[in-house]
């Protein structure tokens, strides 16, 4: 089966891409999915302990089941909105 | 659009007209501009990225939160993304209520939590390069 893989601000820079397509094994979860594809791209495997997960535009638990023709996105810890350099 | 990402230039104005009812006397209007400083460091301009699609969907519902907290009449968000230069307006909250506590303090909250949740991602370009900042992560108040 396929998902689509979607990559934001730094994981797409570190990856050199913003959107992929892959094929990947019944039961594998957004969390193994991720640790799949920083096997291709290892720019992205200290990434790991620090990510949201997102199916088809909504948040979902990182043992949450991938399934055939999901957009899978790949969250980074967010900084919109105007509170620039508080952190 | 009342929950919007969009690369055009922000308009509070109509955002404004937008919550304003007859029934509500106060419109509190945040703006976030882009500053030309950042931890002791000149930027020249920033980026921002996101996933519209969720982050469109999280924008509603953090003000639908916002609506169950106080008796406010009605929320609208924009966030630009692109490239931003120093000045221009990166983020409009503007939330109505009948008296001007309430669209204060919903307003402050609003803005805490758009930069908590909402799938956003800002690069600054200054003079020394470039880096993209990251907040800290809430998983368990993904909403």
């Amino acid at each position: 089966m396929k998902a689509k893989v979607r990559l934001f601000a730094r994981l797409s820079d570190l990856a050199g891409l913003r959107e992929t397509e892959v094929e990947l094994g019944e039961g594998l979860t957004v969390s193994e999915l991720f640790a799949a594809l920083a096997h291709t791209y290892p720019a992205l495997a200290g990434y790991a302990s620090s990510l949201m997960y997102a199916v088809n535009a909504e948040y979902v638990p990182s043992d949450h089941p991938v399934q055939d023709g999901d957009e899978v996105a790949f969250i980074p810890p967010v900084s919109g909105g105007a509170r620039c350099g508080s952190r | 659009m009342r929950f919007e990402i969009t690369r055009e230039p922000l308009d509070p104005q109509r955002l404004t007209q937008e919550v304003r009812r007859d029934e509500s006397g106060a419109v509190a209007v945040f703006l976030g501009v882009v500053r030309d400083n950042s931890r002791g460091r000149r930027v020249l301009h920033l980026e921002y990225d996101a996933y519209p699609e969720l982050a469109e969907r999280v924008m509603e519902r953090v003000a639908a939160e916002a609506k169950e907290r106080w008796p406010v009449t009605d929320v609208a968000i924009q966030h630009r993304v692109g490239r931003l230069e120093i000045g221009e307006t990166s983020l409009v909250v503007a939330v109505s209520s009948p008296h001007r506590k309430e669209a204060f303090e919903a307003c402050h909250w609003l803005v805490d939590r758009f930069k908590d949740v909402v799938p956003i991602w800002k690069k600054e370009v200054g003079e020394g390069g470039e880096e993209w900042i990251e907040g800290e992560l809430a998983p368990e108040e993904a909403p």
